[in-house]
C-alpha cells in the first residue's frame, strides 16, 4: 500500500505552500478542469447511490440464492452473483456505505488533527514549533500499517479504530504541509499588521490564515481519502473488517479469490469501483494542486528556414562567422515573439568582437543561436548564420553537435553553475580532450595539465582534483575556459564572462582570453553590458538595443564619436554604472520588452532627437565609413555621423 | 555529516522506544482484554485468570514494558501464547522470505523506474505517457487485487506459474525465482510509476541546469550528458526515493504475503493479528519500525556519498 506511505511522506516532503487563494476558488477552478469535473461527478454518483443503497439494490445484500451461484451479468442479477448466489450490485452498493464512512471518519480525524497542529506550529513558531518538527520526524517514520494492525490485534476488529488510528498516524505529514503554507501566510504583511493591531489570534487564524492554507489541505484531504478507502478494503480483504456475511468492498475482493479458477469475473466489479473512486481522490487532489500553482508552457512551431527577400545582394566577406537579417522568436503568451530582429554580425578571424546592450536586449540569444542552443520554443525563425561554409541557422543537429567545441565553444557568465557539481576540474577538461583528441589515458591527463596551466594553474594537479564547490569563482571559469580551449575552437563565445566575479579577479581573466585570442589566433566574440570591459578588449563592437542592433563599428572611432543616440547615452552614463539590468541614468525611460516594440525606432521614446519620422516606419540601416553602421534617421546631428 | 547521523540513530532508537511503548499503553487503555479475546465466548474464570497470569496482563502496564524492553534487549520477543513458539526465532525464520521479496522487487523498481525516467525526460511523450498509465494504475489498484489479476491470468488461466507458495533459495535458484515473479511483478507494478515520476523529474530539472548548457555548447555528445553528468546528478534526489519505495513495498508485503500464502512476515503480523498474538505483532512492529529505520539511515549515507558537497566536507 505504497500509495498511502507515498501519499504522506510525499506530502511532507513536497510541500509546497499553496497559492490557491480561497476554498471556493480551488474548488472552482478544480471543477472547470474537464479531469475534476469526471472526478467530482464519480465521487457523488458513488456517495449518492451508497446512500439511497435500501432504494437502489434490487436485493438484500445477504439474500442467497442456491440456484444461481457464479452467474455473470444478466437482466436479473447486472453485475452477476456470488459463490452463494448473492447479488454483486447489492453487495456493492452495501458496501460502499461501509467504505465511505470509514474513509469519512480517518479523513475527518487526520484533517482535524493536522490542522490544529500545523496551525500552532505554524503561527506561534517558538518552542511550539521546534517540538512539533521534531514529533513529525519521528513520527513519520513509523511503519503504518503493520501499527494499524497491532492497533486491532489490541483492541479487536474494529474498522473504526483502525481508522481513527490511520487519521493520527498520516497526519505528521499533513501537518507539516499545514504548517509550511501557515508560515508562508503569517511573514506576509498584513497579518503583521492584523497582529500588531491587536486582533485576538484565533480571529486572526480563523479569518486570514485558514482560507489562505485551505488549498494544500484540501489537496491532502482528497490524497487522505483515496489512501483510507485503500487502507479499508484492504485490512477488510485480510478479514480484520466488518464481518462476513456483511459486504464490504474487501471482502468481496477476498470472496472472489476464492473462487478465482471458477468464475474470475467476480474480481473486477469491487476491484473497477474502488479503483476508480481511489483514482478519482487522487485525480482531484492533482487537480487541486495543479490549481494552486499554475503554470503553463507553449512551444513554438520549429525553426522553419523562410527565404530572406528584399535585401541587398550580400557582399562577399572573408568572415569567420557571417550573421544576415536573423531574426529570433521565442514561445509568447499567444503568439510568437521576436526577440532579435534583422540583425547583421560579421567575425574576421582572430578578431575580438564585442556585442553590447542591457539586459534583455537580445544580445544572449543571438550567441546561442549560433550554437543551435535556443531555449525550448524558440526559433530563428528568418535569415542565416554562415560559418565555414554551413548556415548554422538550418544545419542539422549533427551538423552543429559536430561544431561545437571544436569550431566554436563557449564559456557562460556563472561559472559556480556552469560545472558539474558531482565531477572534479580535472575530469571536465579530461573529458573534453578525450572527445576532442582521443589518445591514450596518459596522453589525455598530459593534454589536461597543459590545458589547466595553460589558463593560469601553475600547479594543475592540486586543482584537478577538485569538486566545483571546492573552487572559487575565479577558478572556476578558468577551468571553463580550459574546457572550451580543449576543442581548440577557431571562435569563442563569452558570455559576460567576469561579470559574477569580483572586481579583482576580472581583470585576470580579460588577461587571460586577450592572452589566448592573440596565442591562438582564436577568434573572440565578448559579449558584455559593461562598455569598459568591450573597449579595452575588443577590435570591433556592435550595439544592441531592444531586438535590434543599432550601431557598429570599430571601437576605437565609435565610442569617441557615437552615430547613434543609444549609444552616445551608454557612453554618457558609463562610468557610473557596473551592475547589468540597471536602469540607464543618462536617459530617461525604460527599454520595451519583446511584443511590444514600436512599429518605427525602437529607441524613440526615449530618443532627444526623436521626430514623427523615426516612429512612422521602420528605421534602415545607413552606412558611415566603413566599418562603421548605424540605425538612425539623424545621425548627422551627432558627432559620430559628422566625422 | 556524522553528527547530522549521530543525531538521526537518536532519534531512530527513541522511535523504536516510542512504537513498542505504544503497544503496552493501547493494551491499558482499551476497555476489551486481551485474555477474553484470545479465550472467545466459552472460558472458565480459572482459564482467565490462568491466562492473564501467564501473559503478565496482572501487572501494571508500565512494569509489563520495562519487563518486555529488558528481554527485548537481550534478542528475546517474548513467546506466543497461541503456538508457544519464540516470537523472536519464529521472525528470524521468516525474514529472509519478506526480505528476498522485497530486495528483488526494489531492485527491479530501480531498474524499470529509472529506465523509464530516463527515456521520459530525454524522449518524452510516448514513454511519458505509458508513465502516466502505469503511476494511475499503481496508485488507484489496491495491490492484493493486482495480485490476484495476476494469478487468475499467469497461474490458473494460463497455468505458466504457481500460484502460491514459496520455497527457499537453497532448494534451486529457478524453483525459487518461480515462486518469486508473480509476487514480484505486482509490487513492480506497485512502484515503478512513483520511481519512474521522481526520476523523470529530476532528470528534467538537472538538465535544464546550466552546465548542461555549457557541456552542450563544448561538443560533449547527447549520451554523455545524460547518462555521465544528468543521471550522476539525478542519482542524488533519486535514492531518497529508492528508500521510499523499499519501505512503501516492505509494508506491502502485508497484504502480498496474505495472497501468495508466502511465510514471511507480512503474513505472520496479519496472523499475529486475527490470533490477538500480542508478544507477536509487537515484535513484528518493532522489527518493521528497525527495517524502517535502517533503510533511512542506508538512504543518508548513500546520499552523502554521491553528493560531494556533503562527502568532501
Ligand atoms: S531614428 Fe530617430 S528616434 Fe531613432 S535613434 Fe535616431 S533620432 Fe532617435
Amino acid at each position: 500500500m505504497t500509495a498511502l506511505e507515498e501519499s504522506a511522506a510525499g506530502a511532507a516532503r513536497t510541500a509546497r505552500p499553496g497559492r490557491a487563494a480561497h476554498p471556493h476558488g480551488a474548488w472552482r477552478t478544480a471543477l472547470a478542469r474537464p479531469l475534476g469535473r469526471v472526478a467530482v461527478a464519480y465521487l457523488a454518483l458513488l456517495v449518492v447511490c451508497s446512500a439511497l443503497a435500501p432504494v437502489l439494490a434490487p436485493y438484500r445484500p445477504t439474500a442467497t440464492d442456491l440456484d444461481h451461484i457464479l452467474s455473470l451479468p444478466s437482466g436479473a442479477h447486472p453485475l452477476g452473483t456470488d459463490a452463494l448466489g448473492r447479488d454483486v450490485l447489492s453487495r456493492l452498493l452495501y458496501g460502499g456505505r461501509t467504505s465511505l464512512v470509514d474513509a469519512a471518519l480517518a479523513v475527518g480525524v487526520g484533517m482535524a488533527v493536522a490542522l490544529a497542529a500545523g496551525l500552532l506550529a505554524g503561527y506561534f513558531g517558538g518552542w511550539l514549533d521546534r517540538g512539533f518538527t521534531w514529533l513529525v520526524d519521528v513520527m513519520l517514520a513509523i511503519p503504518v500499517i503493520v501499527t494499524l494492525l497491532a492497533v486491532l490485534a489490541v483492541i479487536g476488529n474494529s474498522m473504526s479504530a483502525a481508522m481513527i488510528a490511520l487519521g493520527v498516524l498520516v497526519a505528521p505529514g499533513i501537518a507539516r504541509v499545514v504548517r509550511g503554507a501557515t508560515l508562508a501566510v503569517r511573514n506576509e504583511l498584513y497579518i503583521s499588521a492584523a497582529r500588531v493591531s491587536g486582533l485576538p489570534h484565533r480571529h486572526i487564524v480563523v479569518r486570514h490564515v485558514l482560507p489562505r492554507v485551505a488549498g494544500p489541505v484540501l489537496v491532502q484531504a482528497s490524497l487522505l481519502a483515496g489512501g483510507a478507502l485503500l487502507m479499508d478494503a484492504g485490512l477488510s480483504y485480510l478479514g480484520l473488517g466488518a464481518r462476513p456475511p456483511a459486504p464490504t468492498w474487501g471482502n468481496m475482493i477476498s470472496e472472489a479469490a476464492g473462487v478465482i479458477d471458477r468464475q474470475p469475473w467476480l474480481l473486477v466489479p469491487p476491484g473497477v469501483v474502488l479503483g476508480l473512486a481511489i483514482l478519482a481522490f487522487g485525480l482531484l487532489g492533482d487537480v487541486l494542486r495543479d490549481t494552486s500553482a499554475e503554470r503553463t508552457t507553449r512551444r513554438l512551431a520549429p525553426a522553419r528556414p523562410v527565404p530572406v527577400t528584399g535585401r541587398k545582394v550580400v557582399e562577399p566577406t572573408t568572415a569567420l562567422l557571417s550573421a544576415r537579417n536573423v531574426t529570433i522568436s521565442v514561445p509568447g503568451p499567444d503568439a510568437p515573439v521576436r526577440v532579435v530582429e534583422g540583425l547583421d554580425l560579421d567575425i574576421g578571424p582572430g578578431e575580438c568582437v564585442g556585442l553590447v546592450g542591457e539586459t534583455g536586449c537580445g544580445k544572449t540569444i543571438t550567441a546561442r543561436s549560433v550554437l543551435g542552443l535556443l531555449p525550448p520554443g524558440a526559433a530563428v525563425t528568418a535569415g542565416s548564420i554562415r560559418f565555414d561554409g554551413v548556415d548554422l541557422a538550418t544545419a542539422s543537429r549533427a551538423t552543429l553537435t559536430g561544431l561545437r567545441g571544436t569550431r566554436i565553444a563557449m564559456v557562460f557568465q556563472d561559472p559556480g553553475t556552469s560545472l558539474d557539481p558531482v565531477v572534479t576540474a580535472g575530469r571536465h577538461v579530461a573529458e573534453l580532450v578525450r572527445r576532442h583528441h582521443g589518445g591514450s589515458r596518459a596522453r589525455v591527463r598530459a593534454r589536461t595539465m597543459e590545458l589547466l596551466r595553460s589558463v593560469g594553474f601553475p600547479e594543475p594537479e592540486q586543482v584537478a582534483g577538485r569538486y566545483p564547490h571546492q573552487l572559487s569563482g575565479g577558478m572556476a571559469q578558468r577551468v571553463a575556459i580550459a574546457m572550451a580551449l580543449a576543442g581548440e575552437p577557431r571562435l569563442l563565445i563569452a558570455d559576460e564572462p567576469t561579470t559574477a566575479l569580483d572586481v579583482t579577479v576580472q581583470a585576470g581573466i580579460l588577461g587571460l582570453l586577450r592572452d589566448l585570442q592573440r596565442d591562438n589566433d582564436m577568434a573572440i566574440l565578448l559579449i558584455s553590458h559593461d562598455l569598459r570591459i568591450i573597449a579595452t578588449m575588443c577590435d570591433r563592437a556592435y550595439v544592441m538595443y531592444a531586438g535590434h542592433v543599432v550601431e557598429s563599428g570599430d571601437v576605437a572611432g565609435m565610442f569617441r564619436n557615437p552615430a547613434h543616440p543609444y549609444t552616445d547615452g551608454l557612453l554618457r552614463s558609463a562610468p557610473r554604472r557596473a551592475t547589468p539590468g540597471e536602469h540607464l541614468t543618462a536617459i530617461p525611460g525604460t527599454v520595451p520588452p519583446p511584443g511590444s516594440w514600436p512599429v518605427g525606432c525602437h529607441f524613440a521614446a526615449r530618443c532627444l532627437l526623436a521626430t514623427d519620422e523615426c516612429r512612422a516606419a521602420p528605421v534602415p540601416v545607413a552606412r558611415l565609413r566603413p566599418p562603421r553602421r548605424t540605425r538612425c534617421l539623424h545621425f548627422d546631428e551627432l558627432s559620430g555621423g559628422r566625422a | 555529516m556524522w553528527r547530522f547521523i549521530g543525531r538521526r540513530l537518536l532519534v531512530s532508537a527513541l522511535l523504536v522506544f516510542v512504537v513498542s511503548f505504544l503497544t503496552f499503553l493501547l493494551q491499558a487503555v482499551t476497555p476489551g482484554d486481551t485474555a477474553r479475546m484470545i479465550l472467545g465466548y466459552n472460558y472458565t474464570p480459572e482459564a482467565y485468570h490462568e491466562l492473564r497470569a501467564r501473559l503478565g496482563l496482572d501487572q501494571p502496564v508500565l512494569v509489563q514494558y520495562v519487563h518486555w524492553l529488558g528481554n527485548a534487549l537481550h534478542g528475546d520477543l517474548g513467546t506466543s501464547p497461541i503456538s508457544g513458539v519464540s516470537v523472536a526465532s519464529e521472525i528470524l525464520k521468516r525474514l529472509p522470505v519478506t526480505l528476498s521479496l522485497v530486495v528483488l522487487a526494489t531492485a527491479v523498481t530501480a531498474l524499470v523506474g529509472v529506465g523509464l525516467g530516463v527515456l521520459g525526460a530525454v524522449r518524452g511523450r510516448g514513454t511519458a505517457r505509458l508513465v502516466d498509465v502505469l503511476s494511475l494504475g499503481g496508485y488507484a489498484l489496491p495491490n492484493f487485487w493486482l495480485a490476484l489479476v495476476l494469478v487468475t491470468v499467469f497461474a490458473v488461466t494460463i497455468p505458466l506459474l504457481p500460484a502460491t507458495g514459496y520455497v527457499p533459495l537453497s532448494s534451486g535458484p529457478g524453483r525459487w525465482l518461480a515462486y518469486l515473479i508473480l509476487p514480484v511483478t505486482t509490487l513492480v507494478l506497485q512502484g515503478v510509476a512513483v520511481f519512474a515520476r521522481h526520476t523523470r523529474d529530476s532528470m528534467r530539472d538537472v538538465l535544464s541546469r546550466d552546465f548542461v548548457t555549457m557541456l552542450r555548447a563544448n561538443g560533449i555528445p547527447e549520451r554523455s550528458i545524460v547518462f555521465r553528468h544528468a543521471l550522476r546528478n539525478a542519482a542524488i534526489p533519486t535514492v531518497t526515493v529508492a528508500g521510499l519505495t523499499f519501505i512503501g513495498l516492505f509494508s506491502g508485503t502485508v497484504f502480498i504475503e496474505s495472497v501468495f500464502a508466502m511465510p514471511g512476515l507480512g503474513g505472520l503480523a496479519v496472523q499475529a493479528t486475527t490470533s490477538h498474538d500480542l508478544p507477536t505483532i509487537q515484535g513484528v512492529v518493532v522489527v518493521f519500525t528497525v527495517i524502517v529505520v535502517l533503510v533511512n539511515l542506508a538512504v543518508d549515507l548513500a546520499y552523502g556519498w554521491l553528493n560531494p558537497k556533503v562527502r568532501v566536507s
